[in-house]
């Protein structure tokens, strides 16, 4: 998949509240975003085939099929950016929508400029790889933002490709989890480790033979993350 | 000593033991008295009667003898009483048992009575009264005394009999006294006496024996049930007594397991009740906020567009925000002290450091907007402290934005200090200040210094301050004086400190 800056940017939100849904399209096509709605979640995977969206905003609670679940499905077919709207951030609801393949979330309620920079931010690819970066056995292309591992294509979402990006591009650095948010998601969203956990358990269980014995990212103990240089 | 005074005072069983060793003591001890006393005057009545008797027929016999020696001379007199005593003494069985006084005559010119007997016998052996008795009348008396033999060492018990003789000759008088010995009824009496100790002392341990096993029969399941009722009060509500026959202990475990039961239901429904209710404080609180976002949004896209509006609805617009604001932030005030409330915050601690918390706060926009200058002192040495440091910026910022919009100060100081148990912050205005127990009150939820101001924020800030502070194991306490300011002191324990002695005294304490 590559990245269409020529046409509009298309969002899919996916909420069971009507009013929520259709003020959230206001908000978005208010910011030059095209939109389309769906209201239940066993409907989910028609109007994304369909609508062909470049970010879904999945609501965690809705009628029919549940977002855990959706999120599960949407992953199994693409790798387009997820992003989760729910009421509780401190429940575990958030760590499972992440493990099943969302990108990032947002706490209700929300203002209208946090939606839109959320949005933006997963519609934005991260420029800092302009070369193809070669690291030991892995290869990053940025421009069809393709990964290989000995040759093997590794199916990995944007905001996964980014974060490996972000690591490998300077093994020098152990980055904590404050930078990796700013550089990858693209905010400050201070304290909130969880979600860059989640992911890099992910990105781990793709790219290393053996997640629990990481070869490649390593972890810097009460610090942060750190590629280990290929010798 | 006192051990043993808690030991009376803490077991039943002991207290019931004693007392029935004590008790029984004494009535076996009584019965033993009165039975001894029983047997020993039965013992010397006896005697006595055979004594009497015995001694009678010497009397007879020596009556006789004087009588038959009417015509003798005086200087043979003398002779046939020795005589006398001699076939007295020596005329019974093999073993004589008594012993022979003879005194007299008794009226003898020179005021000496002679005296013979049987055996050197000590003088206070024959009772005084006797004697006179003896001496003054004819007839028989007896008396209890104690016989003793000159060079001997001990006393026995005895009885002696003495009659007048008188020789019909001369009309002489003489006394004679038969010392019967009770050496044997002694010998008896020690024996009973040595008995009913040993069988007292035996039978007051049997029966402290039996008031020990029977009170730990008893005990035994009170016992248990206090143990049972300790467990149950320690929250294990599944424990219960062990029920078995129909006596009266098997009532008390019915029964208290009747009450652990209906306890247990208690609690049960009031958890429920307690839990159904956090539950919907929460679901409340979230059910809420997918309202309270698409107004929000709308707000927000209305206030963008106010300059486009008349002048009323714009300022319509502007308050609509203003107070939507207000709703949110009370609404996850109130989910946060639902959360307290619950038991279910959760602290993210890490390794952080008061000062840097200190200098970040004071470098607050909102502060600088006011016009307010602020003092950070103490900050040169880090003090760093395991806690959550979004809950500990909280408590900071909402110091001193309370210091900001309440106090009327136009400064403010934040001081970090240390022990080797804790880290205090203070922050301090020189405004209104607290009067009476306003210090106790701020902490009150929706409490306010002036119920007819309201400048904006939930009146719960301090209450969450609060809670956030024990959470951590700290404490947040208020000082002030009306008039000079008012200083809140935040104290967080370090790592197996306590917050008990706080770092910093207030000036206001």
């Amino acid at each position: 998949m590559s990245y269409r800056r020529t046409k509009r940017d298309r969002v899919l939100v996916v909420d069971d509240d009507a009013s929520l849904a259709e003020m959230l399209t206001i908000v978005l096509e208010g910011e030059g975003l095209t939109t389309g709605v769906c209201r239940s979640g066993d409907r989910v995977m028609a109007a994304f085939a369909q609508f062909k969206p470049d970010v879904v905003l999945l609501d965690l609670m809705l009628p029919g099929l549940d977002g855990m679940s959706v999120c599960r499905q949407i992953r199994e077919k693409s790798a387009v950016p997820i992003i989760m709207l729910t009421a509780k951030a401190d429940t575990p609801d958030v760590v499972a929508g992440l493990e099943a393949g969302a990108d990032d979330y947002i706490t209700k309620p929300f203002k209208n400029t946090e939606l839109v920079a959320r949005v933006r931010a997963r519609l934005r690819r991260s420029d800092q790889l302009v070369e193809p970066l070669v690291f030991g056995e892995i290869v990053l292309d940025p421009t069809g933002h393709t990964v290989t591992r000995k040759g093997e294509p590794l199916e990995l979402t944007p905001l996964e490709f980014d974060l490996l990006a972000c690591l490998l591009s300077d093994p020098a650095q152990v980055f904590t989890r404050e930078i990796l948010l700013q550089k990858v998601w693209g905010y400050h969203h201070p304290g909130d480790t969880k979600l860059v956990n989640v992911h890099m358990t992910r990105l781990r269980s793709k790219i290393e033979d053996d997640a629990e014995d990481p070869q490649i990212i390593r972890t810097v103990r009460g610090v942060g993350y750190q590629a280990i240089s290929p010798t | 000593m006192r051990s043993i005074s808690g030991i009376w005072r803490r077991s039943i069983q002991a207290r019931v033991v004693t007392s029935t060793i004590v008790l029984s003591t004494l009535v076996i001890g009584l019965t033993g008295w009165a039975l001894l006393r029983d047997v020993a005057s039965g013992l010397a009545d006896s005697r006595r009667v055979a004594a009497i008797s015995e001694a009678r027929s010497g009397f007879d016999y020596a009556q006789t003898q004087l009588d038959a020696a009417v015509e003798t001379e005086p200087a043979t007199q003398s002779q046939t009483l020795t005589q006398m005593v001699d076939s007295l003494t020596s005329s019974r069985g093999a073993k004589r048992t008594y012993e022979l006084v003879l005194e007299g005559p008794l009226s003898s010119t020179d005021g000496q009575v002679p005296v013979r007997s049987s055996a050197a016998i000590t003088p206070d052996s024959l009772p005084d009264d006797l004697a006179k008795a003896v001496k003054a009348k004819p007839g028989t008396y007896w008396r209890y005394s104690d016989l003793s033999l000159l060079g001997g060492s001990g006393r026995d018990a005895s009885v002696v009999v003495g009659s007048q003789l008188r020789a019909p000759g001369t009309g002489d008088t003489y006394a004679l006294f038969y010392l019967f010995s009770m050496a044997d009824q002694q010998a008896t009496l020690d024996l009973v006496r040595r008995a009913l100790l040993l069988g007292g002392f035996a039978m007051v341990l049997m029966v402290g024996g039996v008031a020990w096993l029977v009170s730990r029969q008893v005990l035994d399941p009170i016992r248990m049930a206090r143990r049972i009722a300790e467990r149950y009060a320690g929250g294990n509500l599944e424990q219960r007594m062990h029920v078995s026959g129909e006596d009266d202990i098997a009532r008390l475990s019915t029964s208290f397991n009747q009450m652990a039961a209906s306890l247990q239901t208690q609690i049960r429904r009031l958890e429920n009740l307690s839990r159904l209710q956090q539950r919907f404080v929460s679901d409340v609180s979230h059910e809420l906020r997918t309202p309270l976002t698409t107004v929000q949004m709308a707000s927000a896209v209305l206030y963008d567009a106010r300059d486009k509006f008349d002048p009323q609805t714009s300022r319509s617009t502007e308050l609509l925000k203003g107070e939507l604001d207000r709703f949110e932030e009370l609404l996850s005030d109130l989910l946060d002290l639902s959360r307290f409330d619950a038991g279910a915050a959760k602290l993210e601690l890490d390794a952080i450091d008061l000062t840097q918390i200190a200098r970040d706060a004071a470098d607050d926009a909102l502060l600088s907007r006011k016009g307010i200058k602020v003092t950070v002192i103490g900050v040169e040495t880090p003090a760093v402290v395991e806690a959550d440091i979004r809950r500990i910026d909280r408590i900071v910022r909402n110091l001193l934005t309370n210091a900001a919009k309440y106090s009327g100060s136009d400064r403010v100081e934040i001081e970090v200090a240390q022990s080797p148990e804790c880290v205090s912050l203070a922050v301090r205005d020189f405004g209104v200040g607290l009067s009476g127990d306003e210090n106790l009150r701020v902490f009150d939820r929706f409490w306010r210094a002036d119920p007819a101001r309201t400048q904006g924020g939930t009146g719960l800030g301090l209450a969450i301050a609060r809670e956030d502070a024990a959470l951590h194991g700290g404490t947040l306490t208020a000082w002030g004086r009306p008039g000079e300011g008012a200083e809140f002191i935040l104290t967080i324990p370090k790592p197996e400190g306590s917050s008990k002695v706080p770092a910093i005294v207030s000036v206001y304490a």
